[in-house]
């Protein structure tokens, strides 16, 4: 059922009560074309894609918990594209690019809303670094532009910009853009869209072996539902790759480390952007709902613990006090962590692995979800032509033992 | 925050310690050493759900290095020792742990 202004019209009538379930939830069938572990936003959008633009609908969506239950319902939702190396900024400006329309592509409102993302500078080194990134984005195409202090206030006015602070502002790159989405939204409509065109989504079914043939080739997987076959897998399991791949063999070059956020009581509406800080390590933005959308740091250990110390947090409250002095006496109602993997140099991983027909989508680290749509768009092609696209070649495996890194640490959400 | 028992200092608060990943990884010799050898050496981990030997640095201590074998799904330490011994029966360790889970169990 297509959403319309009709048919809201309808369902308001008889009091919502008619709305069918939004995606189909089957039973396991013995194989299909292709696996894709991990319903998160990217396995979805993967899923998805392979349906919508490579004609591949038999799919099935193999999910350990509940869709989108993972880093994409724990993530702070921020867009933007403003990465300093080429590679990158085609990639993630590639998934702007898809995020413009999405609503109307998937005939669900994912509430994209690019108020802007603005990355403050403390220090001279922050205001060269940051300076950096500006210019080569610019000379990429992708949009950033450099704000003085009383600039980045004009954009959002809750900003402390005064010069007796710890970590003064020197000033602010912006991208404008950039935003927010509602990310359960994203997942949710990415589903709805892959089920409709006949994809399988199986949640609470865990993988616990990867199958392969004599050739080394995969054949498919165990579950906790029963054996499921498939020429090509596609691993899309963030924080549990390894665990994933190690099924298959494989050594990743990986390393899962618990990420907070945490969300305030909700307010009336006085932010009106999202203001990032690499150097003090704070992101904050406000959610239609009104509650501050706020994300820490990782921790320093290797953790499947989905919690993180509360010194992070607290860490991270210290900045935002001093930044928006405002927000001194607010509440916070809930933190939480997530588990991300993190690549050597920052970098996601899309690409081919050394087993045949076993591909990996994975090493989003601590910025995931801005790439879902490109992400699944790439992958998808990876998947159906057995090759990558032009915009995650460079993203592969092999890059590691090559030495072609795609050294995006300065870049990345956080410092490190 | 960890609490974190340093060999000489005794148990610390974790914000006096710096994890410096898995421990237990040994640099080869550039001569003789393959491409994939090298990057399996900087790049590639076992990132286990479950145990892991890992190192840690007393920094704002004693400013030692030690190890520590420690459960990466409840964060629990299982045992510390020094830089050099060798390292710990995990596999027999992950044993031993269930063995006490599944007394606990049977006692309650």
């Amino acid at each position: 059922m297509r959403f319309s202004f009709a048919s809201l019209l309808r369902n308001a009538f008889s009091a919502h009560t008619g709305w069918p379930e939004q995606w189909r939830s089957p039973e396991p069938k013995a194989a299909y074309d292709v696996i894709i572990v991990g319903a998160g936003g990217h396995g979805l959008a993967t899923a998805y894609y392979l349906a919508a633009e490579h004609g591949i609908t038999n799919v099935a969506v193999v999910e350990r918990g509940w869709l989108g239950g993972g880093n994409t319902g724990r993530n702070t939702t921020i867009i933007r594209s403003n990465y300093l190396w080429e590679e990158s900024e085609a990639l993630y400006d590639h998934a702007l690019d898809l995020w413009q329309d999405l609503s109307q592509v998937l005939n669900y409102n994912v509430m994209y809303s690019p108020r802007g993302v603005m990355m403050l500078a403390h220090t001279v080194h922050d205001v060269q670094v940051s300076k950096r990134h500006v210019h080569a984005n610019r000379l990429a195409g992708i949009q950033n532009e450099w704000l003085s202090p009383e600039e980045a206030k004009a954009f959002c006015p809750p900003l402390n910009i005064s010069r007796d602070i710890r970590y003064p502002v020197m000033g602010a790159a912006l991208q404008r853009k950039g935003g927010v989405a509602r990310h359960d939204a994203v997942a949710w409509g990415y589903a709805r869209a892959a089920s409709a065109l006949g994809v399988d989504i199986i949640q609470n079914c865990e993988v616990t072996a990867i199958r392969r043939g004599p050739d080394g080739a995969v054949t498919g997987i165990e579950t906790t539902k029963g054996p499921i076959g498939a020429k090509k897998i596609g691993v899309v399991a963030a924080g549990h790759t390894s665990v994933v791949m190690g099924m298959a063999g494989l050594r990743m070059p990986l390393e899962s480390y618990p990420l907070q956020a945490l969300v305030s009581e909700p307010l009336k509406p006085v932010f009106p952007c999202v203001v990032m800080s690499n150097t003090i390590h704070a992101y904050i933005s406000q959610s239609d709902k009104g509650d501050l959308v706020i994300g820490a740091g990782t921790d320093q250990y290797v953790s499947y613990s989905q919690t993180g110390g509360l010194h992070i947090t607290t860490h991270t409250l210290d900045a935002i006090c001093e930044l928006f002095p405002m927000f001194r006496r607010v509440r916070m109602l809930r933190n939480w962590g997530g588990i991300v993997d993190v690549t050597p140099d920052r970098s996601p991983i899309l690409a081919k692995t050394p087993v045949k027909g076993l591909f990996v989508n994975c090493g989003w680290g601590t910025g995931g979800f801005k790439a879902t749509p490109g992400s699944g768009h790439v992958f998808a092609h990876t998947i159906a032509r057995d090759e990558p696209h032009p915009k995650n070649a460079p993203f592969t495996l092999e890059r590691f033992r090559d030495g072609r890194l795609i050294d995006e640490a300065a870049a990345a959400a956080v410092a490190h | 925050m960890l609490l974190i028992t340093c060999p000489i200092c005794g148990p610390r608060p974790e914000i006096e310690f710096r994890n410096m990943g898995e421990a237990h990884i040994a640099r080869p010799t550039p001569e003789g050493t393959s491409d994939d050898d090298m990057a399996a050496f900087l790049y590639l981990r076992s990132n286990p759900k479950g145990l892991i030997a890992e190192r840690w640095r007393h920094v704002h201590g004693c400013a030692r290095f030690f190890n520590a074998v420690r459960h990466t799904v409840t964060d629990k330490f299982v045992t510390v020792y020094e830089v050099g011994a060798p390292k710990p029966d995990l596999a027999a360790l992950a044993a031993d742990l269930a063995a006490d889970l599944a007394a606990r169990e049977a006692g309650r």
